[in-house]
Protein backbone atom coordinates (compact mmCIF):
# COMPACT_ATOMS: atom_id res chain seq x y z
CA UNK A 1 0.00 0.00 0.00
CA UNK A 2 1.41 3.46 -1.13
CA UNK A 3 1.59 6.34 1.85
CA UNK A 4 3.05 9.74 1.49
CA UNK A 5 6.70 10.26 3.20
CA UNK A 6 6.28 12.12 5.85
CA UNK A 7 7.77 15.25 3.98
CA UNK A 8 5.07 14.20 0.87
CA UNK A 9 2.09 14.47 3.55
CA UNK A 10 3.50 18.12 4.86
CA UNK A 11 3.77 19.04 1.27
CA UNK A 12 0.31 18.18 0.14
CA UNK A 13 -1.11 19.15 3.11
CA UNK A 14 0.47 22.77 2.51
CA UNK A 15 -0.67 22.75 -0.74
CA UNK A 16 -4.40 22.18 0.25
CA UNK A 17 -4.08 25.51 2.12
CA UNK A 18 -2.27 27.17 -0.71
CA UNK A 19 -4.93 27.91 -3.39
CA UNK A 20 -8.55 28.74 -2.94
CA UNK A 21 -10.00 25.56 -3.56
CA UNK A 22 -8.68 22.27 -1.76
CA UNK A 23 -9.21 20.75 -4.95
CA UNK A 24 -6.82 23.10 -7.18
CA UNK A 25 -4.15 20.83 -4.36
CA UNK A 26 -5.19 17.81 -6.76
CA UNK A 27 -2.22 18.08 -9.81
CA UNK A 28 0.76 19.00 -7.57
CA UNK A 29 -0.60 15.72 -5.26
CA UNK A 30 -0.41 13.90 -7.97
CA UNK A 31 3.47 15.27 -8.38
CA UNK A 32 4.19 14.55 -5.50
CA UNK A 33 3.11 11.58 -4.63
CA UNK A 34 4.46 10.54 -8.29
CA UNK A 35 7.60 11.16 -7.33
CA UNK A 36 7.68 8.91 -4.25
CA UNK A 37 5.79 6.17 -6.26
CA UNK A 38 8.79 5.24 -8.71
CA UNK A 39 7.17 7.93 -11.63
CA UNK A 40 3.78 6.57 -11.68
CA UNK A 41 0.20 6.47 -10.23
CA UNK A 42 -1.63 3.10 -8.79
CA UNK A 43 -5.13 2.76 -7.98
CA UNK A 44 -3.51 2.85 -3.76
CA UNK A 45 -2.19 6.07 -4.76
CA UNK A 46 -5.18 8.01 -5.50
CA UNK A 47 -6.73 5.23 -2.69
CA UNK A 48 -4.30 7.52 -0.39
CA UNK A 49 -4.48 10.95 -1.38
CA UNK A 50 -8.44 10.39 -1.26
CA UNK A 51 -7.87 10.07 2.31
CA UNK A 52 -5.31 12.60 3.01
CA UNK A 53 -6.89 14.91 0.99
CA UNK A 54 -10.60 14.12 2.07
CA UNK A 55 -12.17 14.56 -1.61
CA UNK A 56 -13.83 11.53 -3.72
CA UNK A 57 -11.38 9.31 -5.05
CA UNK A 58 -13.33 9.77 -8.35
CA UNK A 59 -12.15 13.61 -8.07
CA UNK A 60 -8.50 12.81 -8.06
CA UNK A 61 -8.93 9.75 -10.56
CA UNK A 62 -10.33 12.37 -13.13
CA UNK A 63 -7.38 14.39 -13.10
CA UNK A 64 -5.08 11.56 -13.06
CA UNK A 65 -6.74 10.06 -16.26
CA UNK A 66 -7.06 13.27 -18.10
CA UNK A 67 -3.45 14.66 -17.54
CA UNK A 68 -0.83 12.71 -20.03
CA UNK A 69 2.35 13.89 -17.42
CA UNK A 70 0.71 11.29 -14.86
CA UNK A 71 2.21 8.29 -15.77
CA UNK A 72 -0.34 5.12 -16.00
CA UNK A 73 2.41 2.41 -15.34
CA UNK A 74 5.72 2.51 -14.25
CA UNK A 75 8.32 4.45 -15.88
CA UNK A 76 11.93 4.06 -15.61
CA UNK A 77 14.47 5.62 -12.94
CA UNK A 78 15.37 7.85 -16.04
CA UNK A 79 11.85 8.59 -18.05
CA UNK A 80 12.92 9.87 -21.69
CA UNK A 81 10.13 11.52 -23.89
CA UNK A 82 10.85 12.17 -27.76
CA UNK A 83 9.09 14.91 -29.28
CA UNK A 84 7.68 14.00 -32.24
CA UNK A 85 5.37 16.61 -33.17
CA UNK A 86 6.04 18.69 -36.48
CA UNK A 87 8.98 20.96 -35.85
CA UNK A 88 10.84 17.74 -34.11
CA UNK A 89 9.75 15.58 -36.90
CA UNK A 90 11.19 17.37 -39.48
CA UNK A 91 14.56 17.69 -38.05
CA UNK A 92 14.62 14.10 -37.18
CA UNK A 93 12.85 13.45 -34.24
CA UNK A 94 11.13 10.44 -35.17
CA UNK A 95 14.63 8.78 -36.48
CA UNK A 96 15.76 9.57 -32.54
CA UNK A 97 13.31 8.12 -31.04
CA UNK A 98 13.69 5.04 -33.00
CA UNK A 99 17.40 5.08 -32.55
CA UNK A 100 17.33 5.53 -28.51
CA UNK A 101 14.70 2.42 -28.64
CA UNK A 102 17.01 0.11 -30.68
CA UNK A 103 19.85 1.19 -28.56
CA UNK A 104 18.97 0.27 -25.29
CA UNK A 105 16.68 -2.78 -26.95
CA UNK A 106 12.90 -1.73 -25.37
CA UNK A 107 10.02 -1.23 -26.53
CA UNK A 108 8.33 2.50 -26.15
CA UNK A 109 6.30 3.09 -23.32
CA UNK A 110 8.18 -0.28 -21.47
CA UNK A 111 11.09 -0.26 -18.86
CA UNK A 112 14.76 -1.60 -19.44
CA UNK A 113 15.31 -5.16 -17.11
CA UNK A 114 17.65 -3.00 -15.20
CA UNK A 115 14.58 -0.73 -14.71
CA UNK A 116 16.79 2.28 -15.87
CA UNK A 117 15.03 3.61 -18.87
CA UNK A 118 11.72 3.92 -20.15
CA UNK A 119 10.96 6.38 -23.60
CA UNK A 120 7.78 7.68 -25.11
CA UNK A 121 7.28 9.57 -27.96
CA UNK A 122 5.43 12.85 -26.99
CA UNK A 123 3.82 15.92 -28.34
CA UNK A 124 5.10 19.57 -28.90
CA UNK A 125 7.49 20.53 -25.58
CA UNK A 126 7.92 23.68 -26.20
CA UNK A 127 11.50 23.48 -27.85
CA UNK A 128 11.11 23.86 -31.77
CA UNK A 129 13.89 26.03 -32.53
CA UNK A 130 16.20 23.36 -31.00
CA UNK A 131 14.98 20.68 -32.20
CA UNK A 132 15.55 17.72 -32.12
CA UNK A 133 14.99 17.25 -28.50
CA UNK A 134 14.13 14.96 -25.53
CA UNK A 135 13.34 15.30 -21.86
CA UNK A 136 14.65 13.15 -19.32
CA UNK A 137 12.68 13.29 -16.63
CA UNK A 138 12.49 17.34 -15.74
CA UNK A 139 15.22 18.27 -17.61
CA UNK A 140 15.81 19.16 -21.72
CA UNK A 141 18.26 18.33 -24.18
CA UNK A 142 18.13 19.61 -27.12
CA UNK A 143 20.14 19.95 -30.68
CA UNK A 144 20.11 16.43 -30.27
CA UNK A 145 22.15 13.89 -32.75
CA UNK A 146 20.78 10.16 -32.16
CA UNK A 147 24.82 9.63 -31.01
CA UNK A 148 24.84 12.65 -28.51
CA UNK A 149 21.43 11.19 -26.81
CA UNK A 150 22.36 7.72 -26.33
CA UNK A 151 25.57 9.25 -24.91
CA UNK A 152 23.77 11.74 -22.40
CA UNK A 153 21.71 8.70 -21.68
CA UNK A 154 24.32 6.15 -21.08
CA UNK A 155 26.18 8.88 -18.58
CA UNK A 156 23.21 9.47 -16.49
CA UNK B 1 15.37 44.16 -39.23
CA UNK B 2 14.84 42.66 -35.71
CA UNK B 3 14.05 45.80 -33.42
CA UNK B 4 14.07 44.67 -29.60
CA UNK B 5 12.02 46.52 -27.45
CA UNK B 6 10.34 43.71 -26.03
CA UNK B 7 13.44 41.77 -25.65
CA UNK B 8 15.87 44.64 -25.54
CA UNK B 9 17.95 43.01 -22.38
CA UNK B 10 17.30 39.70 -22.81
CA UNK B 11 20.71 38.89 -23.82
CA UNK B 12 21.53 39.72 -20.45
CA UNK B 13 22.20 36.89 -18.10
CA UNK B 14 21.43 39.19 -15.31
CA UNK B 15 18.57 39.98 -16.60
CA UNK B 16 16.32 36.99 -15.13
CA UNK B 17 17.48 38.43 -11.30
CA UNK B 18 15.92 41.49 -9.95
CA UNK B 19 19.26 43.41 -9.42
CA UNK B 20 19.95 42.60 -12.93
CA UNK B 21 16.36 43.79 -14.14
CA UNK B 22 15.88 47.14 -11.67
CA UNK B 23 19.81 47.76 -13.23
CA UNK B 24 18.06 48.30 -16.97
CA UNK B 25 14.93 50.00 -15.20
CA UNK B 26 13.02 47.32 -14.47
CA UNK B 27 10.14 48.14 -11.84
CA UNK B 28 10.16 51.88 -12.61
CA UNK B 29 7.11 51.24 -14.82
CA UNK B 30 4.98 50.08 -11.79
CA UNK B 31 6.29 52.88 -9.60
CA UNK B 32 4.98 55.28 -12.53
CA UNK B 33 1.62 52.72 -12.94
CA UNK B 34 1.04 52.97 -9.27
CA UNK B 35 0.15 57.08 -9.64
CA UNK B 36 -2.15 57.00 -11.75
CA UNK B 37 -5.64 56.03 -11.65
CA UNK B 38 -6.30 52.02 -13.27
CA UNK B 39 -8.62 53.66 -15.98
CA UNK B 40 -5.91 55.61 -17.42
CA UNK B 41 -3.67 52.30 -17.40
CA UNK B 42 -6.67 50.70 -19.19
CA UNK B 43 -6.94 53.22 -22.01
CA UNK B 44 -3.05 53.84 -22.43
CA UNK B 45 -3.20 49.74 -23.16
CA UNK B 46 -6.54 50.34 -25.48
CA UNK B 47 -5.40 53.06 -27.37
CA UNK B 48 -1.93 51.01 -27.64
CA UNK B 49 -3.78 48.49 -30.21
CA UNK B 50 -1.94 45.46 -28.40
CA UNK B 51 -3.64 42.27 -29.43
CA UNK B 52 -3.63 39.04 -27.30
CA UNK B 53 -0.29 37.61 -28.17
CA UNK B 54 -1.36 33.75 -27.18
CA UNK B 55 -2.93 33.20 -30.63
CA UNK B 56 -6.44 34.90 -30.96
CA UNK B 57 -4.98 38.21 -31.57
CA UNK B 58 -8.21 40.04 -29.27
CA UNK B 59 -6.90 43.46 -28.12
CA UNK B 60 -6.03 43.59 -24.56
CA UNK B 61 -7.53 46.65 -23.53
CA UNK B 62 -11.03 46.06 -24.84
CA UNK B 63 -10.46 42.77 -23.07
CA UNK B 64 -10.33 44.15 -19.75
CA UNK B 65 -12.91 46.50 -20.50
CA UNK B 66 -15.16 43.52 -20.41
CA UNK B 67 -15.18 43.37 -16.54
CA UNK B 68 -17.81 44.43 -14.71
CA UNK B 69 -17.73 47.92 -12.94
CA UNK B 70 -18.94 46.84 -9.48
CA UNK B 71 -15.84 46.41 -7.48
CA UNK B 72 -16.37 42.13 -7.02
CA UNK B 73 -13.66 40.45 -6.51
CA UNK B 74 -11.31 39.57 -9.59
CA UNK B 75 -9.05 37.31 -11.00
CA UNK B 76 -6.15 37.67 -13.05
CA UNK B 77 -4.57 35.07 -14.67
CA UNK B 78 -1.54 34.50 -16.89
CA UNK B 79 -1.45 31.70 -19.50
CA UNK B 80 1.93 30.25 -19.69
CA UNK B 81 0.37 27.21 -21.02
CA UNK B 82 2.83 27.29 -24.27
CA UNK B 83 1.62 23.93 -26.60
CA UNK B 84 0.58 25.52 -30.11
CA UNK B 85 3.23 23.04 -31.79
CA UNK B 86 5.77 25.73 -33.24
CA UNK B 87 5.57 28.09 -30.50
CA UNK B 88 8.45 28.60 -27.82
CA UNK B 89 8.50 32.38 -27.81
CA UNK B 90 7.03 32.53 -23.87
CA UNK B 91 9.22 30.20 -22.34
CA UNK B 92 11.92 32.95 -23.74
CA UNK B 93 10.07 35.51 -21.80
CA UNK B 94 9.51 33.08 -18.45
CA UNK B 95 13.41 32.35 -18.56
CA UNK B 96 15.09 34.99 -19.57
CA UNK B 97 12.74 38.09 -18.28
CA UNK B 98 10.49 36.75 -15.39
CA UNK B 99 10.16 40.17 -14.31
CA UNK B 100 9.42 41.81 -17.04
CA UNK B 101 5.91 39.37 -16.95
CA UNK B 102 5.75 39.85 -12.93
CA UNK B 103 5.56 43.73 -13.84
CA UNK B 104 2.80 43.52 -16.20
CA UNK B 105 0.86 41.56 -14.20
CA UNK B 106 1.42 43.50 -11.21
CA UNK B 107 0.59 46.64 -13.19
CA UNK B 108 -2.37 44.78 -15.03
CA UNK B 109 -3.92 43.76 -11.81
CA UNK B 110 -3.83 47.70 -10.31
CA UNK B 111 -5.08 48.37 -13.79
CA UNK B 112 -8.52 45.95 -13.23
CA UNK B 113 -8.53 45.98 -9.68
CA UNK B 114 -7.55 42.18 -9.01
CA UNK B 115 -5.69 41.18 -5.59
CA UNK B 116 -4.94 37.86 -6.62
CA UNK B 117 -3.05 36.41 -10.04
CA UNK B 118 -2.02 33.49 -10.94
CA UNK B 119 0.65 32.19 -13.70
CA UNK B 120 -0.33 28.81 -15.19
CA UNK B 121 2.95 26.83 -16.45
CA UNK B 122 2.89 24.15 -18.52
CA UNK B 123 3.90 20.91 -16.46
CA UNK B 124 6.90 20.10 -18.82
CA UNK B 125 8.52 23.64 -18.17
CA UNK B 126 9.98 22.66 -14.79
CA UNK B 127 13.05 24.45 -15.12
CA UNK B 128 11.18 27.96 -16.33
CA UNK B 129 8.61 27.53 -13.37
CA UNK B 130 12.25 27.16 -11.10
CA UNK B 131 13.43 30.52 -12.44
CA UNK B 132 9.78 32.31 -12.03
CA UNK B 133 9.25 30.97 -8.29
CA UNK B 134 12.64 32.81 -7.90
CA UNK B 135 11.96 35.72 -9.42
CA UNK B 136 8.32 36.24 -7.83
CA UNK B 137 10.20 35.83 -3.97
CA UNK B 138 12.43 38.34 -5.20
CA UNK B 139 9.65 40.62 -6.03
CA UNK B 140 7.68 39.93 -3.03
CA UNK B 141 11.22 40.65 -0.56
CA UNK B 142 11.46 44.06 -2.69
CA UNK B 143 7.74 45.17 -1.89
CA UNK B 144 6.79 44.57 -5.48
CA UNK B 145 3.78 42.66 -3.87
CA UNK B 146 2.09 41.80 -1.35
CA UNK B 147 0.00 44.38 0.92
CA UNK B 148 0.42 48.16 0.25
CA UNK B 149 2.90 47.60 -2.87
CA UNK B 150 5.12 50.26 -2.52
CA UNK B 151 2.76 52.74 -0.29
CA UNK B 152 0.58 53.08 -3.16
CA UNK B 153 -2.25 51.04 -0.85
CA UNK B 154 -3.27 48.21 -3.47
CA UNK B 155 -2.53 44.77 -2.40
CA UNK B 156 -1.54 41.91 -4.82
CA UNK B 157 -0.57 38.45 -4.74
CA UNK B 158 0.87 36.21 -7.11
CA UNK B 159 1.00 32.60 -7.50
CA UNK B 160 2.40 29.83 -9.97
CA UNK B 161 0.60 26.84 -10.88
CA UNK B 162 1.62 24.20 -13.02
CA UNK B 163 -0.14 22.13 -15.43
CA UNK B 164 0.29 18.33 -16.08
CA UNK B 165 0.19 18.03 -19.73
CA UNK B 166 -2.88 18.81 -22.02
CA UNK B 167 -2.95 21.25 -24.86
CA UNK B 168 -6.26 22.16 -24.65
CA UNK B 169 -5.65 24.21 -20.89
CA UNK B 170 -4.34 26.63 -22.93
CA UNK B 171 -7.94 27.36 -23.56
CA UNK B 172 -8.85 30.05 -21.23
CA UNK B 173 -11.97 28.18 -19.92
CA UNK B 174 -10.08 24.88 -20.07
CA UNK B 175 -7.41 26.93 -18.13
CA UNK B 176 -9.86 27.65 -15.34
CA UNK B 177 -11.08 24.13 -15.14
CA UNK B 178 -7.55 22.96 -14.83
CA UNK B 179 -6.80 25.91 -12.11
CA UNK B 180 -9.70 24.57 -9.77
CA UNK B 181 -8.70 21.07 -10.38
CA UNK B 182 -11.21 19.97 -12.13
CA UNK B 183 -10.57 17.72 -16.06
CA UNK B 184 -8.97 20.51 -18.22
CA UNK B 185 -12.26 20.81 -20.53
CA UNK B 186 -13.77 23.87 -22.01
CA UNK B 187 -17.22 25.47 -21.03
CA UNK B 188 -19.71 27.49 -22.91
CA UNK B 189 -18.97 30.62 -23.74
CA UNK B 190 -21.14 32.75 -23.11
CA UNK B 191 -20.25 33.10 -19.99
CA UNK B 192 -16.85 34.40 -20.52
CA UNK B 193 -14.66 34.72 -18.29
CA UNK B 194 -14.92 38.02 -17.88
CA UNK B 195 -18.03 38.04 -16.19
CA UNK B 196 -17.90 34.25 -15.03
CA UNK B 197 -14.76 32.58 -15.01
CA UNK B 198 -12.46 31.32 -11.95
CA UNK B 199 -14.33 30.06 -8.82
CA UNK B 200 -17.76 31.33 -11.20
CA UNK B 201 -15.73 35.07 -10.48
CA UNK B 202 -14.56 37.94 -13.14
CA UNK B 203 -11.13 36.72 -14.66
CA UNK B 204 -9.19 38.27 -17.17
CA UNK B 205 -6.69 35.58 -18.92
CA UNK B 206 -3.61 37.06 -20.99
CA UNK B 207 -0.93 35.46 -22.56
CA UNK B 208 2.61 35.68 -21.25
CA UNK B 209 4.25 38.26 -24.10
CA UNK B 210 0.55 40.29 -23.70
CA UNK B 211 1.75 40.74 -20.14
CA UNK B 212 5.11 41.29 -20.71
CA UNK B 213 3.87 44.01 -22.76
CA UNK B 214 1.93 45.68 -20.89
CA UNK B 215 5.52 46.51 -18.70
CA UNK B 216 6.86 48.02 -22.06
CA UNK B 217 3.73 50.14 -22.87
CA UNK B 218 3.54 51.63 -19.47
CA UNK B 219 7.12 52.26 -19.81
CA UNK B 220 7.40 53.95 -23.10
CA UNK B 221 3.95 54.75 -23.70
CA UNK B 222 1.33 53.73 -26.56
CA UNK B 223 2.18 56.42 -29.07
CA UNK B 224 5.92 55.17 -28.99
CA UNK B 225 4.76 51.46 -29.34
CA UNK B 226 2.08 52.31 -31.94
CA UNK B 227 5.43 53.67 -33.81
CA UNK B 228 5.98 50.11 -34.62
CA UNK B 229 3.87 48.19 -36.64
CA UNK B 230 0.56 48.68 -38.75
CA UNK B 231 -2.60 50.77 -37.89
CA UNK B 232 -4.46 47.15 -37.42
CA UNK B 233 -1.67 45.50 -35.42
CA UNK B 234 0.57 47.77 -34.05
CA UNK B 235 4.07 47.25 -32.53
CA UNK B 236 6.76 44.70 -32.27
CA UNK B 237 6.29 40.78 -31.88
CA UNK B 238 7.92 37.60 -31.24
CA UNK B 239 8.02 35.22 -33.30
CA UNK B 240 9.49 31.45 -32.97
CA UNK B 241 10.56 30.00 -35.94
CA UNK B 242 11.54 26.38 -36.18
CA UNK B 243 11.63 23.72 -39.07
CA UNK B 244 14.15 24.08 -42.08
CA UNK B 245 15.46 27.27 -42.06
CA UNK B 246 19.92 27.74 -41.05
CA UNK B 247 18.82 29.73 -37.68
CA UNK B 248 15.91 28.90 -35.42
CA UNK B 249 15.01 30.52 -32.89
CA UNK B 250 12.68 33.74 -31.08
CA UNK B 251 13.13 36.92 -33.20
CA UNK B 252 11.29 40.03 -32.32
CA UNK B 253 10.40 42.03 -35.24
CA UNK B 254 7.96 45.20 -36.01
CA UNK B 255 4.25 43.49 -37.16
CA UNK B 256 4.50 44.30 -40.76
CA UNK B 257 7.16 43.32 -41.42
CA UNK B 258 8.02 40.69 -44.39
CA UNK B 259 7.30 36.88 -44.02
CA UNK B 260 9.82 36.16 -46.25
CA UNK B 261 12.47 38.34 -44.78
CA UNK B 262 12.38 36.90 -41.62
CA UNK B 263 12.95 34.24 -43.12
CA UNK B 264 15.83 35.17 -45.34
CA UNK B 265 16.96 37.69 -43.30
CA UNK B 266 16.84 36.87 -39.72
CA UNK B 267 16.66 33.26 -40.18
CA UNK B 268 19.38 32.72 -42.34
CA UNK B 269 17.60 31.29 -45.26
CA UNK B 270 16.89 27.66 -46.19
CA UNK B 271 19.71 25.00 -46.30
CA UNK B 272 21.77 24.98 -49.24
CA UNK B 273 20.46 23.37 -52.12
CA UNK B 274 16.93 23.55 -50.52
CA UNK B 275 13.96 25.24 -51.79
CA UNK B 276 10.97 26.58 -50.45
CA UNK B 277 7.59 24.30 -50.30
CA UNK B 278 5.45 26.15 -47.63
CA UNK B 279 4.90 27.94 -44.38
CA UNK B 280 2.47 27.28 -41.28
CA UNK B 281 2.66 30.93 -39.88
CA UNK B 282 0.96 31.00 -36.88
CA UNK B 283 1.39 27.66 -35.07
CA UNK B 284 -0.09 24.27 -36.18
CA UNK B 285 -3.59 25.36 -36.28
CA UNK B 286 -2.93 27.66 -39.01
CA UNK B 287 -3.67 26.60 -42.25
CA UNK B 288 -0.94 26.27 -44.51
CA UNK B 289 1.09 28.55 -47.02
CA UNK B 290 2.45 27.76 -50.49
CA UNK B 291 5.92 29.09 -51.13
CA UNK B 292 3.81 31.49 -53.69
CA UNK B 293 1.85 32.48 -50.95
CA UNK B 294 4.53 33.18 -48.37
CA UNK B 295 6.31 35.61 -51.07
CA UNK B 296 2.87 37.62 -50.58
CA UNK B 297 2.68 37.83 -46.67
CA UNK B 298 3.50 40.62 -44.28
CA UNK B 299 3.34 39.54 -40.17
CA UNK B 300 0.32 41.21 -39.30
CA UNK B 301 -3.31 39.74 -38.57
CA UNK B 302 -5.06 41.50 -41.43
CA UNK B 303 -2.53 39.75 -44.12
CA UNK B 304 -2.48 36.45 -42.76
CA UNK B 305 -6.86 36.84 -42.35
CA UNK B 306 -6.56 37.87 -46.38
CA UNK B 307 -4.26 34.57 -46.94
CA UNK B 308 -7.06 32.89 -45.22
CA UNK B 309 -4.38 31.79 -42.45
CA UNK B 310 -3.71 33.24 -39.19
CA UNK B 311 -0.77 35.05 -37.43
CA UNK B 312 -1.86 32.92 -34.57
CA UNK B 313 1.15 32.78 -31.45
CA UNK B 314 3.74 33.71 -33.83
CA UNK B 315 5.32 30.47 -34.77
CA UNK B 316 6.34 30.01 -38.78
CA UNK B 317 7.12 26.46 -39.41
CA UNK B 318 9.42 26.97 -42.04
CA UNK B 319 9.01 23.45 -44.52
CA UNK B 320 11.54 23.30 -47.27
CA UNK B 321 10.48 20.56 -50.52
CA UNK B 322 12.56 17.31 -48.69
CA UNK B 323 9.44 17.13 -46.70
CA UNK B 324 6.38 14.90 -47.35
CA UNK B 325 2.95 16.45 -47.64
CA UNK B 326 1.09 13.82 -46.20
CA UNK B 327 3.91 12.97 -44.00
CA UNK B 328 3.58 16.26 -41.91
CA UNK B 329 0.39 16.04 -42.31
CA UNK B 330 -0.09 12.71 -40.35
CA UNK B 331 2.03 13.87 -37.18
CA UNK B 332 -0.52 17.16 -36.81
CA UNK B 333 -3.94 14.98 -37.24
CA UNK B 334 -2.26 12.42 -34.49
CA UNK B 335 -1.59 15.70 -32.34
CA UNK B 336 -5.48 16.69 -32.37
CA UNK B 337 -6.48 13.30 -31.91
CA UNK B 338 -4.48 12.92 -28.72
CA UNK B 339 -5.15 16.16 -27.39
CA UNK B 340 -8.88 16.34 -28.15
CA UNK B 341 -10.52 16.78 -25.03
CA UNK B 342 -13.59 14.28 -26.19
CA UNK B 343 -16.67 16.50 -25.07
CA UNK B 344 -17.66 17.47 -27.96
CA UNK B 345 -18.40 14.69 -30.52
CA UNK B 346 -17.35 16.50 -34.01
CA UNK B 347 -13.85 17.02 -32.40
CA UNK B 348 -13.59 13.60 -30.52
CA UNK B 349 -14.93 11.75 -33.56
CA UNK B 350 -13.54 13.98 -36.33
CA UNK B 351 -9.82 14.15 -35.24
CA UNK B 352 -9.80 10.32 -34.87
CA UNK B 353 -11.12 10.24 -38.51
CA UNK B 354 -8.77 12.39 -39.58
CA UNK B 355 -6.08 10.74 -38.22
CA UNK B 356 -7.10 7.08 -39.17
CA UNK B 357 -7.89 8.18 -43.05
CA UNK B 358 -4.17 10.25 -42.69
CA UNK B 359 -2.65 6.92 -41.74
CA UNK B 360 -4.41 4.74 -43.95
CA UNK B 361 -3.40 6.99 -46.96
CA UNK B 362 0.36 6.43 -45.12
CA UNK B 363 -0.36 3.12 -44.95
CA UNK B 364 -0.46 2.22 -48.97
CA UNK B 365 -4.39 1.11 -48.39
CA UNK B 366 -5.61 4.53 -49.20
CA UNK B 367 -8.36 5.48 -51.93
CA UNK B 368 -8.79 8.49 -53.98
CA UNK B 369 -12.06 9.38 -52.56
CA UNK B 370 -10.33 9.23 -48.83
CA UNK B 371 -8.92 12.38 -49.71
CA UNK B 372 -12.52 13.40 -50.34
CA UNK B 373 -13.73 12.34 -47.37
CA UNK B 374 -10.61 13.59 -45.23
CA UNK B 375 -11.74 17.13 -46.83
CA UNK B 376 -16.19 16.37 -45.94
CA UNK B 377 -14.93 15.02 -42.72
CA UNK B 378 -13.09 18.52 -41.68
CA UNK B 379 -15.52 20.56 -42.83
CA UNK B 380 -17.98 19.17 -40.83
CA UNK B 381 -15.83 19.90 -37.73
CA UNK B 382 -16.11 23.33 -38.25
CA UNK B 383 -18.37 25.56 -35.65
CA UNK B 384 -20.15 22.92 -34.06
CA UNK B 385 -18.08 22.72 -30.82
CA UNK B 386 -17.45 23.94 -27.63
CA UNK B 387 -13.89 25.38 -28.01
CA UNK B 388 -12.17 26.51 -30.91
CA UNK B 389 -9.24 23.18 -31.36
CA UNK B 390 -11.83 21.39 -33.37
CA UNK B 391 -11.46 24.20 -35.97
CA UNK B 392 -7.86 24.33 -35.41
CA UNK B 393 -7.41 20.84 -36.47
CA UNK B 394 -9.97 21.26 -39.68
CA UNK B 395 -7.63 23.86 -40.93
CA UNK B 396 -4.44 22.45 -41.15
CA UNK B 397 -6.26 19.31 -43.12
CA UNK B 398 -8.53 20.72 -45.49
CA UNK B 399 -5.09 23.11 -46.37
CA UNK B 400 -2.87 20.73 -46.61
CA UNK B 401 -5.38 18.18 -48.83
CA UNK B 402 -6.49 21.43 -51.42
CA UNK B 403 -2.83 23.23 -51.58
CA UNK B 404 -1.12 19.93 -52.03
CA UNK B 405 -3.20 17.60 -53.39
CA UNK B 406 -0.64 16.02 -56.00
CA UNK B 407 1.04 14.59 -53.12
CA UNK B 408 -2.22 12.72 -51.48
CA UNK B 409 -2.85 11.85 -54.91
CA UNK B 410 0.45 10.32 -55.54
CA UNK B 411 0.61 8.45 -51.94
CA UNK B 412 -2.97 6.77 -53.28
CA UNK B 413 -1.59 6.20 -56.72
CA UNK B 414 1.83 4.40 -56.09
CA UNK B 415 1.86 3.48 -52.44
CA UNK B 416 4.85 5.80 -51.39
CA UNK B 417 5.47 9.50 -51.37
CA UNK B 418 6.08 11.80 -54.08
CA UNK B 419 9.34 12.99 -52.04
CA UNK B 420 12.56 11.48 -53.07
CA UNK B 421 13.41 9.66 -50.07
CA UNK B 422 10.03 10.53 -48.66
CA UNK B 423 8.31 7.61 -46.22
CA UNK B 424 7.09 4.92 -48.04
CA UNK B 425 3.84 3.07 -47.13
CA UNK B 426 4.28 2.07 -43.75
CA UNK B 427 2.09 2.38 -40.36
CA UNK B 428 4.32 5.09 -38.10
CA UNK B 429 3.36 6.60 -34.90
Amino acid sequence: MFRLSKKGLEFVQSEMKRYETKRSAIIPALYCAQNENDGWISQDVIAHLSEVMELPASQIHEVFEFYTMFNKRPVGKNHVQVCCNISCAMNGGRELADHILKEFSVNENEVTSDGKLSVSRVECLGSCGTAPMMQVNDDYYENLTPERAVEILKDL
Amino acid sequence: MEVKLLSEHYHHDDFREISGYQKRGGYEALKMALKKKPQEIIDEVKNSGLRGRGGAGFPTGIKWGFLPKNGEPRYLLCNADEGEPGTFKDRVILERAPHQLIEGMIISAFAIGSHKSYIYIRGEYVKSRKILEKAIKEAYAQGFLGENILGSGFKHDLDVYSGAGAYICGEETALISSLEGKKGQPTLKPPFPAIEGYLQKPTIINNVESLASVTLISRIGSQAYRKYGTEKSPGTKLFSVSGNVCKPGTYEVPLGYPLMDLINVECGGLRTGRSLKAVIPGGSSAPVLTAEEAQKAFLTYESMAELKTMLGSGAVIVIDDSNCMVDLLHVLTHFYHHESCGQCTPCREGTGWLNKLCGTLMSGQGRLQDIELMDQVARNMMGRTICALSDAAAGPVISFVSKFRSEFEFFVREGRSKIKGGPHAQMHH
